[in-house]
């Protein structure tokens, strides 16, 4: 490794986020809550073990709510500024794709690389997470009128095997990976609607 | 004097193979004869396709100089200026010396102003041998013909032709010695907008820069260098790298390990597989916080003294008295265009294509790592994309590293040496890091009784080939713009303390101004708030009655602007005056607060650069050097981690300007018959002082500490 | 091997399919207008169209565009783009130039997507496109003025 392998450390570092600095975070298998009898209780305990996935920076970068991206485990606005655009695609003349292909690029000057997967976009307005409460994102992802006309079981489908959410766990060179497995997401997640989908406080 | 000095050659023109003339003009004539080589004083050449080429001996880079110098001539010749073309001069110091420099180079925003006779000359010289040849032909009194737009005419016989009709006839004709020159309203071209002559090219992709040349087995270049200032090679493990398809070899060389491939992406990829080891015990392993302490305490210490006038004593014990500390980052240039050249060795000569900014360093210093004569070594000088000083190195470190590179091949080949963008940030040469001290004293009336100011940074030119022109003086470049203010300050005294670091540093557009500008610019702003006084007013009260240049671009820039003061409709609004490279500029900046952040939105711009050469390109280079001045102030930093190493590598934490950042620009050239002076640097200086007084306007926050927004994201 | 259309030629290229689309056009298809400025995407030189949107070539592994047509500065065509050039040399857009055809295709994209674009349209598809001399006021004119005379 070469003195310019340092160079994304710093892009990609920086001030980090508590998030990040606790690079051990994990989630456990839904077994774990098996020892909370309350259903409601249970289920409200599997969402908040999902809430390690849904807001780590991998999740909250694309899920913003006003304006567009962020980017880095540090969450910083995205550079090049964009903008969100109508198709939550970016602008025209500077859309999504412009920069991030159908896969991730390791750069070739330096250490790091660009994110990309096919399709790839921002989450639109509705499903926007930063700075709500767990609880609040709860009701949210619940909610067909603003999840996207979602029913509980395509939600499953879509945490468990949506290609674009399993990206999280394959971000590519620089970037802390959501914790655990798109596995293990998709179990807490039918765990979580098989318990009732409660929503924490 | 005209057999000697005319030379004449087949040229393919339009229509196929011309007939050119070749005039002498200048200085350089002289030195020619000296010299020997029968290659006279070239600027002009005229086809028989009715072309005008102008040999431009200034590096075109974004500046202007292309289109500039072939206005003069074309001037002078009386040409239209459809016919005009540009192309760059070769290496050569007897023909192509800057005036200013008396070596071949560009910079200190000198190309117009040491070539405007020079150029005007030649034109004309040109102009009086067409006239004559048209005379001999046309057998009337050369009194009689004259020359417009192209066209030669004789009104009583009624006979007309274009310059390529009579250019063989004209090479035949005596070459002028001191040719009569234009009285200034008599200007056709002069002072008036039209076309560059490298904008097409420029928007087509056609333009050839270096990292355009491509030749038959030539192979492009990677060099890693220490990863800390002043460290050394300690050990290389080239295998992983030789074992990259397209790697042909790896080879150290004085700056650090080269490695070269059949094309950029091999050189890219086998540089990132070498394993090196770097010994740091000369290294630079202070981090930038270490080093902003060390400079701040040296100028607490007072410096030496560069400029004293009046007794300093009352400011201590003045009424009022304010004061602070201004900290300035290390900046890279960061031209678009990375470093690169190419060079060719061929049985003891070489040849070169790239930016060359200073052509004569470049030469001499090639020779002398390839152990040739300067003869022996050819430069073409290229486009290049922007340069802001990076390119204008008196070391000559980046023509060095590509003779090393093909010194280091061991055999005659071509090389492209490429630089990345982490190569270039990380590569030194950095506007000096620099920390100012300020001090005003005002008496019990608001009157400004002592001013003092003391900088500390590192010289640009100790240490280097250049050292000789300081003469064991101070390096005025480090301070310049602290000193010659037009403000009457009852007693003033400004000092330096020269510190040192293994970080290399190099002119950054407009030099010493990038910082002294600000630093005194922003204090002077607070210290006449506190005397109660409006930001323009009391500057032109301060000014000497004689300070009329001074004194017109600011009452210009504020009418532009229709100054009422310092705020108004929940806008800030700030003034900023400085001269650099003999012009004068006074900007007003309108600044709007965007959640805590300076977004400016105008910016007015009054210049007295002499004589408007070309009024289109001036205000080009008002706007960029806005532009440049501006986002530097906003985000840009080169900082050192501790223990040593540059932080940042790209546009990512390196930040640019960008297009949604950018103010509507309004720029007035103020009427002059003086000769020209600088337009490429003389727009930055006052935009970031401008932009700060706006901001504290708006919301009495102090910024002494640039860049504004942290230099990372924001 | 990897094959795509490059300014209406198709090309079958033996190379290492992670080699990036910026290197192949200059150093293998010698088509130097488009640019290396950074090389992560940061700075918008390397710009070309992939399939008729922008695309930053210095990020786009050549693998990545099995059967694409690309089209680069030199084989733009088309009324948006020749208006943009013209409305490029009336005023002098360009200074040291070299940023200028990435510009040029940006704007291009944003005209057929947009004919009349406003000020914030502009910065929004041109903010990925750094120019180093800061040609930005006349970068907005000039699309402005391209504009009106697709307008006719």
């Amino acid at each position: 490794m070469t003195f310019l392998k340092l160079a994304a450390t710093v892009w990609l570092c920086g001030a980090l986020p508590l998030w990040a600095q606790d690079s051990a975070v994990t989630i456990s298998p839904p077994a774990a809550f098996d020892g909370i009898a309350d259903d409601a209780e249970r289920s409200a305990a599997l969402f908040t073990e999902m809430g390690k996935v849904l807001t780590s920076p991998r999740c909250l970068n694309c899920h913003p709510v006003t304006g567009g991206p962020t980017q880095g485990d540090d969450m910083q606005p995205h550079n090049p500024p964009v903008v969100r655009g109508d198709a939550d695609f970016g602008a025209p003349g500077m859309t999504c794709n412009t920069c991030h292909g159908p896969k991730n690029v390791e750069l070739t000057t330096a250490q790091g690389s660009i994110p990309g997967h096919e399709p790839w976009s921002l989450a639109p307005v509705s499903m926007g997470w930063v700075g709500l409460s767990l609880g609040e994102i709860c009701s949210q992802i619940k909610d067909p009128e603003r999840n996207g006309g979602k029913t509980l079981e395509e939600l499953y489908e879509h945490n468990a095997h949506d290609g674009l959410v399993g990206w999280g766990w394959d971000p590519g060179e620089g970037r802390t990976p959501a914790p655990g497995t798109q596995e293990l997401f998709g179990q807490l997640t039918r765990a979580w609607i098989d318990t009732g989908a409660a929503c924490p406080a | 004097m005209g057999i000697l000095t005319t030379r004449r050659g087949f040229l393919a023109g339009g229509t196929g193979l011309v007939l050119a003339l070749t005039l002498p003009v200048g200085r350089g004539r002289a030195q020619m004869t000296v010299t020997g080589p029968f290659a006279p004083n070239a600027f002009v050449r005229i086809g028989t396709d009715d072309l005008v080429t102008v040999t431009i001996k200034h590096i075109e880079m974004g500046q202007g100089p292309y289109t500039g110098l072939a206005t003069l001539v074309a001037e002078e010749l009386d040409a239209d200026w459809a016919q005009m073309r540009a192309e760059a001069a070769p290496a050569d110091d007897t023909l192509y010396a800057n005036l200013a420099f008396g070596a071949q180079g560009t910079g200190g925003s000198t190309a117009i102003a040491n070539s405007f006779m020079q150029m005007r000359k030649a034109g004309a010289a040109a102009r009086a041998m067409l006239v004559a040849a048209a005379a001999q032909e046309w057998d009337v009194p050369a009194s009689e013909i004259t020359v417009k737009a192209g066209v030669i005419a004789h009104s009583g016989s009624g006979r007309s032709s274009g310059f390529g009709a009579l250019a063989n006839a004209a090479a035949t004709q005596p070459v002028p010695e001191d040719p009569p020159v234009k009285a200034q309203a008599d200007f056709a071209l002069i002072g008036t907008d039209r076309p560059k002559l490298d904008t097409v090219s420029k928007s087509n992709g056609t333009a050839q820069f270096t990292m355009d040349v491509y030749r038959d087995g030539m192979l492009t270049v990677l060099v890693a260098h220490p990863p800390k200032f002043g460290a050394t090679l300690a050990g290389v493990d080239d295998s992983a790298a030789l074992a990259v398809k397209g790697v042909r070899m790896v080879r150290p060389i004085p700056s650090g390990v080269a490695v070269y491939a059949t094309n950029t992406y091999a050189a890219l990829k086998g540089r990132d597989a070498l394993v090196l080891d770097w010994d740091d015990s000369a290294a630079e392993t202070r981090g930038t916080e270490d080093m902003f302490a060390a400079f701040a305490e040296a100028a607490a210490q007072g410096g030496q003294t560069v400029e004293e006038e009046g007794d300093l004593a009352p400011l201590d014990a003045a009424a009022t008295v304010l004061s602070a500390e201004y900290r300035f980052p290390y900046l890279a240039h960061a031209p678009m265009e990375p470093l690169d050249a190419v060079i060719e060795t061929r049985g003891g000569k070489a040849e070169m294509w790239f930016g060359s900014q200073f052509p004569s360093f470049d030469r001499l210093a090639v020779a002398e790592a390839l152990g040739i004569a300067p003869p022996d070594v050819s430069i073409n000088v290229l486009l290049a994309g922007g340069s802001f000083g990076r390119r204008a190195q008196g070391s000559a470190h980046l023509a060095v590293e590509a003779a090393e590179v093909a010194k280091a091949a061991g055999r005659d080949g071509t090389f492209k040496l490429v630089w990345t963008r982490e190569d270039d940030l990380r590569g030194g040469y950095y506007r000096p890091m620099t920390v100012h001290r300020l001090r005003a004293g005002l008496d019990a009336d608001g009157k400004i009784v002592g001013w003092e100011n003391v900088v500390a940074n590192q010289s640009i030119l100790a240490g280097t080939p250049m050292e000789g022109m300081l003469q064991g003086g101070p390096d005025n470049t480090s301070f310049e713009g602290s000193t010659g203010l037009p403000y009457r300050f009852a007693a003033r005294r400004i000092g330096w303390a020269a510190m040192e670091s293994p970080v290399s540093v190099l002119w950054w557009r407009s030099v010493g101004h990038t910082h002294t500008a600000y630093a005194v610019e922003t204090f002077l702003d607070e210290v006449l708030e506190a005397a109660g006084q409006d930001p323009v007013q009391g500057r032109l009260d301060l000014l000497a009655a004689e300070s009329t240049r001074e004194r017109a671009v600011i009452e210009e820039a504020a009418r532009m602007a229709g100054w009422q003061g310092r705020r108004r409709d929940g806008k800030g609004y700030g003034i900023a005056y400085a001269k650099s490279f003999g012009s004068y500029v006074a900007q007003v900046a309108e600044v709007e607060d965007r959640s805590g952040i300076p977004h400016v939105t105008r910016v007015w711009c009054a210049i007295d650069c002499g004589i408007a050469v070309n009024p289109n390109v001036i205000r080009a280079q008002m706007e960029g050097g806005i532009g440049y001045g501006l986002g530097t102030a906003l985000h840009s930093r080169i900082t050192l981690a501790p223990g040593g190493g540059i932080e940042q590598s790209n546009f990512h934490d390196y930040r640019m300007l960008r297009i949604n950042e950018m103010p509507a620009v309004e720029v007035s050239i103020i009427a002059s018959d003086q000769d020209p002076t600088g337009v490429g640097e003389p727009g930055v200086p006052p935009i970031a002082p401008a932009m700060a007084n706006a901001w504290r306007a708006l919301t009495g926050q102090k910024q002494y500490q640039l860049p504004f927004l942290g230099g990372a994201m924001a | 091997m990897t094959s795509f259309r490059v300014n209406g030629r198709d090309h079958d290229l033996d190379l290492d399919p992670d080699m990036p689309l910026l290197w192949v056009l200059r150093d293998e298809l010698r088509l130097t207008g488009t640019k290396f400025g950074c090389g992560i995407a940061q700075c918008g030189a390397c710009t070309v169209m992939v399939d008729g949107m922008p695309r930053r070539s210095c990020v786009t592994p050549i693998g990545q565009i099995e059967g694409s047509e690309v089209t680069t500065i030199e084989g733009m065509d088309g009324s948006e783009v020749k208006a943009v050039q013209a409305a490029w040399t009336a005023i002098d857009v360009p200074q040291c130039g070299w940023c200028q055809s990435g510009q040029i295709l940006s704007a291009t994209a944003l005209l057929q997507q947009v004919p009349s674009p406003s000020d914030d349209d502009i910065d929004n598809a041109m903010a990925g496109n750094i120019c180093r001399c800061a040609t930005y006021v006349r970068i907005r004119q000039a699309i402005h003025d391209a504009a009106r005379t697709l307008e006719g």
